[in-house]
Order: structure tokens, then sequence, then C-alpha cells
């Protein structure tokens, strides 16, 4: 376990706030859940569950065909398609975009996919103002932080943490009226929306038969995002396609029950496309840039590539008993909970932290809740070997290190070098040990009577 | 090229080769089962109340004026092109604009004015959820800047479920741009789990079901 992991583990338990308020907050959205999911309240929740992972399996294994499909519908409906494969080719796409647009404002709604890929400091970094409008993301951009839970970005804050930010970045003096708070940032952020020259929003969904985006929330800022700019960009994972616009009727029957409870969420949004030529309002330009950034690395282990099939609902994390304990920010990179502790080491490399895929006690939770079926604790124990491979393959690697320093320390000490040839040519060939294997087999040279050395000193 | 690039690693990833074809997806689960217009409309009502909405059943479009004047209270609105608001008599109620198809008046209208009045294309009963499609009748924000929404939707347009809904819409993009479902008004819970309702889309709607 790195250090890092293990005092941010620490420091989380020490904090009875911090335990209280994860406790509080996961507890009532796993309720909520428990109860939206109920045979009274939806009988065909786990066949439901049974045809959300069938076609995810069928989608991923076969992607290719599926983003062809998907990105010749977005061109029939007048969007573009980008395909990138990492954070600084989005970044790239965005701000050239913006250089040719004159744009220097940009609302964004919250996507895990920019957090993944650092999307605003990037575009902070060459001079643009990227401002995140989901009310708990924008909290979290303000105080500087990283968000706590896939859903639920703000859950570790108070009201009086929020007013301390409000006040230093906004100067709003000590509100401490959550309904007040959310009037401010209404506020400061309508602004925004309506001066913006770009939205960039994520997508739940990508809809090949249809080339459509679908995105879910509650707040309103998506769809102001996504309608309010001239300019529109969505970016997604590859792995977000389904197939068919009729299939969306099993993955939103799952996404809002699992995620808070709620049947649907306040907004559903399909949108396919810029404004058409009749339509009064909409963006003119709309791009989709379908993001790799390390998942087709996941896709050749049919076992591990179930992890592409998350739809970021975040039930996992809400009944985890690891993540009710130790928070998001434990976690070693966006991506918390047990949906992170299988992800982050898939794209970061298992030695990114080792110790993640074993901070778990296996109880099953995670797999049980999941509305696509990823057998979760499955992944884990596959992992956990991968972890051990690397680490025997590095052991390994030790003694073939410690070999060559012996032999730099020989070659860079002439005076022993030269003792070691005396030795060498008074002893009989290596044919012991390990050696006895390699020379039953091979006839070595044997030493001369005088080194070149010798010879050298002679003349 | 970045494209090539991702679709030959999916490919290898996957062991396809391009344009090979696939199996058929698992078939598609829809199910509507059969509903009368009742029971339509008394669920549609019934959820949006759950969802803190208001609601009125209204049996004639001078029902539906009645109830509209009292939501308008008096300020101005801006209400939406559709037909239907004209048929019931909703645009010619005092306050009331409407017919404007430029898009940055329209913006400015909805910025500054209290009440958005729609109608909407479809309605599902059993998530108590309007269904907006983007057209020239319907704009994407008269339902979205003012703070407070009205829709006035006929009876008819009351579907069951999201699967009737995409039963009769299989494919939404061949009719629109943005089709939206909205489903109570706009809420957060990002501080302490605290319901919040009217953060960025408007805190108070209201659906008149009309016939």
């Amino acid at each position: 376990m790195s250090t890092g992991f293990d005092k941010k583990i620490h420091g989380a338990l020490a904090d009875a706030n911090l335990q209280l308020a994860i406790y509080t907050a996961t507890g009532r959205l796993k309720e909520n859940r428990v109860r939206s999911v109920a045979p009274d309240q939806l009988p065909d929740y786990q066949e439901l569950r049974t045809q959300a992972n069938a076609l995810k399996a069928h989608t991923i294994a076969n992607l290719d065909h599926y983003l062809e499909e998907f990105e010749r519908n977005v061109i029939a409906h007048g969007g573009k398609v980008v395909y990138c494969r990492d954070g600084a080719e989005v970044a790239d796409f965005v701000l050239n975009l913006a250089k040719e647009r004159s744009a220097k404002l940009i609302v964004k709604s919250k996507s895990m996919v920019s957090e993944e890929i650092d999307l605003n400091e990037r575009l902070e970094h060459h001079g643009l103002e990227s401002v995140e409008t989901d009310l708990g993301e924008y909290i979290i951009q303000l105080a500087h932080q990283r968000p706590f839970h896939i859903v639920a970005p703000a859950l570790h804050m108070t009201r009086y943490d929020v007013a301390e930010v409000f006040d230093r970045e906004l100067h709003t003096g000590n509100e401490t009226e959550p309904e007040k708070q959310t009037q401010i940032a209404r506020r400061v952020l309508r602004d925004k929306f309506l001066r913006a020259d770009i939205g960039i929003s994520g997508a739940n969904f990508l809809v090949a038969d249809s080339g459509t985006l679908v995105l879910v929330e509650n707040e309103g800022n998506i769809r102001l995002t996504t309608s309010a700019p001239k300019i529109h960009i969505a970016i997604a994972g590859i792995e977000k396609m389904i197939p068919r616009a009729q299939d969306l009727a099993v993955f939103l029957k799952l996404l809002a029950r699992s995620t808070s409870g709620q049947a649907l969420s306040v907004y559903t949004s399909f949108l396919s496309g810029p404004r058409r030529a009749d339509e009064i309002d909409g963006p003119d330009e709309f791009y989709v840039v379908l993001l790799d950034n390390g998942r087709t690395k996941l896709l050749p282990d049919r076992a591990k590539r179930q992890s592409l099939y998350c739809i970021r609902c975040a039930a996992c994390l809400n009944t985890c008993p690891v993540y009710r304990k130790i928070g998001g920010h434990s976690f070693p990179w966006v991506y918390s909970g047990p949906i992170g502790a299988i992800i982050t080491p898939q794209f970061m490399g298992v030695t990114h932290e080792p110790a993640l895929p074993f901070a778990s006690s296996l109880c099953g939770a995670c797999a049980e809740v999941c509305p696509v079926k990823i057998d979760i604790p499955q992944v884990l124990l596959d992992l956990r070997s991968d972890v051990k491979k690397v680490e025997t393959r590095e052991k390994n690697n030790r003694l073939e290190k410690l070999f060559f320093r012996l032999f730099a320390w020989l070659m860079t000490h002439p005076r022993v070098f030269a003792m070691s040839g005396r030795i060498g040519r008074r002893l009989p060939a290596l044919k012991i040990g390990p050696v006895r294997a390699w020379t039953s087999q091979r006839a070595l040279p044997s030493l001369p009577k005088q080194s070149f050395r010798d010879i050298w000193s002679r003349r | 090229m970045a494209r090539d690039n991702i679709l030959h690693r999916v490919r290898t990833a996957l062991g396809r080769s391009e344009g090979q074809p696939i199996n058929p997806p698992p078939p598609v689960r829809l199910h509507v089962p059969p509903m009368n217009l009742e029971s339509r409309i008394h669920g549609m009502l019934q959820r949006v109340s759950d969802l803190g909405g208001r609601t009125c059943h209204a049996t004639s479009p001078q029902d539906a004026c009645d109830f509209a004047l009292g939501v308008i209270a008096g300020k101005p609105a801006i209400a939406s092109n559709s037909p239907f608001l004209v048929e019931c008599g909703i645009t010619a109620l005092p306050g009331v604009h409407s017919g404007i198809t430029d898009r940055e008046e329209l913006r400015q209208l909805c910025a500054t004015s209290p009440l958005g009045i729609t109608s909407a294309d479809y309605a599902l009963a059993d998530t108590g959820t309007l269904v907006m499609l983007a057209s020239p009748q319907e704009a994407r924000m008269i339902s979205l800047l003012p703070p407070k929404h009205l829709a006035i939707v006929p009876s008819s347009r009351i579907l069951s479920s999201l699967d009737e809904l995409l039963t009769v819409l299989p494919y939404p993009a061949q009719q629109t741009s943005s089709m939206v479902l909205i489903t109570g008004p706009s809420r957060t819970a990002d501080i302490e789990q605290i319901l919040i309702r009217g953060v960025h889309g408007p805190g108070e709607l209201s659906v008149v079901l009309v016939g």
C-alpha cells in the first residue's frame, strides 16, 4: 500500500463529521434505491438488469460496428464526430475550436470523463474560462477539490463549508441557508449560461441507430449547457454506446432508480445534432468527442471487459461498506468506490495503487445492486491476481538488478577486476549449482593463461 | 488519425475485422399494456402532484384558461407557438406574449418572464412526465429559463409509459434535434441532501390536462 493511500484512509476514518456525512448521505441514497426497485414499484427489475447486461455485452463485443453506425447517424443530422485518444487531444480540439470562433467563456455540465482528463485545468491554462454548472460540481470547482462521489460531488461538505467557499470566491457574506445558497448559484450561473460561447457536456448514452446523445439530470443545467450557447460539444467515453433508442426503455428505468430512487430523473434529453432549420433555438454547431483514454486496453480480456458496462449510477458506492467508511477522496483516482477499484487499475496500470483491489471485503453488495450486473468482486479477484503477477516479476527483476549493480561495481574498480581475473583463472570451470544445467549442454571457452591486461603491462 | 487508430485498436482487441457483420442484438424489450383514458389521466395527475407539481383536469378550454389565469397571476408570461394554446385561448389571455420566432428575442423574453407556457407532444402517465420535442411550435427555452412552467396538454396525448413513447417514436432523432422528458420541477439535493426546487430550471411546474 502506498503511504498516500494509507494516510488518506486514516484521515477519513479519524474525521467524525465526515464519517457522519458519508453515512447519512449514502444511507439515504441506498434506501431510496431499495424502495424504488422493490417488486411493487418495478416488478420486472431483475429481467431489466439481465437485458441491460446482455445489451451492454453485445454492444461492447461489437463496439467498432456501433461506433461507425453512430458516427454515420450524427453526421446525417448535421453534427460532427471527433475521435480522441487522450485528454491532450480533447483539449487541443476544444482550444482550436474556441480560437476559430473567438470563444472565451465555456459552461460545463458535470461529466466524469472531463474529470478524468482534467479538462478544466487544461482549458484554463490556455486562458479560457470554464465554469461547472451542476450545483455540487460548481461548489467543488470553487473549493478547488475533486468530486467526492460520482453523482453527488459535494456529498462531504456541510452548508457551513459551502458558505465559506461562496464567501471566499463570490463574496456573498456568511450565507448558510441551502435554499439561499442555491439561489446564489442560480444567479451567478444564469449569467454565465446566457453569455457562454460554448457548452460542454458529457453523455449518459450514445445511441447508435439514431446518432443521439442521451443526458440525464435533475437541475436543468445540462439542458442549459446544451441549448443556450451556439456551440455544443459532448465528450463521451466510447463505451457509452447502446444499439437502439428503444433500448433506453431498459436503461432509463434502471439508471435514475439506482442513482437516487427516482423513476425518471427530472430532465432526460435526447439530443440529435444542431438545431434544425425550422427550430427556434438550440446550438448551431454540435460535436461529439469519442474518447478512448485507455478504454481499448480493457477490451481484450473477456472477463474484465465488463468493467466497461458501467452506466455511472453510483449504487455500488452507496452500498459499499468500504466506500461508506473511507469516502471518495481516499481513492487514488477520480473514480471511487467499487467501480473505481476495478477501473482505476485497468486504466492507470495495477502498480498505480497496488493495494486498491485488496481494499474490499468481497462482500458482493456491489454486484447485487449493479443495474447492469457487473461482477465487481470477480474482477477484483482477477486484478488481485494481476497485482501478484507484477509483484513476482518485480521480485525477479530485483535479482537481475542486483547482478548488474555488482557487475557495474566490478567494472569500475580496476584492482578488484584484476584480482577476480587472477582468481578466476585458477578455478576450474564452473559446473555447479544452477549453472550446471546450462553448462552441461554447452562448452564454455576456457580463460587464456594470460589476460590482455597482463600482456599490455609487460610491453 | 485518431479515428482510424482507435477503431483499429478496438477491432484488434475484439478480434474483429473492418466491416465484419455482427450477430443481431438482443430483441427489443418494450411492454405496452392496455390502459384506458381515465387511468391515464388519473395516473398523470397523481404522479405530477407526487413530484410537487400543481395539476388541473380541465373539461373545457375555458376551464384551462381559468386555471392558467391563476398561475399567471397578473404577471407577464411567454407562451410557445403551439396551435393547441391558441385553440384553448391561452395566447389571448392578458400579459401573454406569443408568436415569437426570433431566437434572440425569445431568449430575452424567456430570461425575464416569470412564467413560460407550453403544450407538450406527449405525457407519460406512469411517471408524470411531459415529453417536449423542439420544433417551430415549441422552443427549448420556454420550459427552461422562466422560474415557473405551465404545460397545457390534450388528454389524448397521454401515453401509458416510456415503453409506449418509444413504441410510438422509435427514432426521435428523425423528428427533432431535441426531445426532452420533464418529470417534475427542477431540483437538487447537492447541499447536505436537502431537497431544493428550482436550481437552473423552473422550480414550479403546473400541468393542465384538457379533455
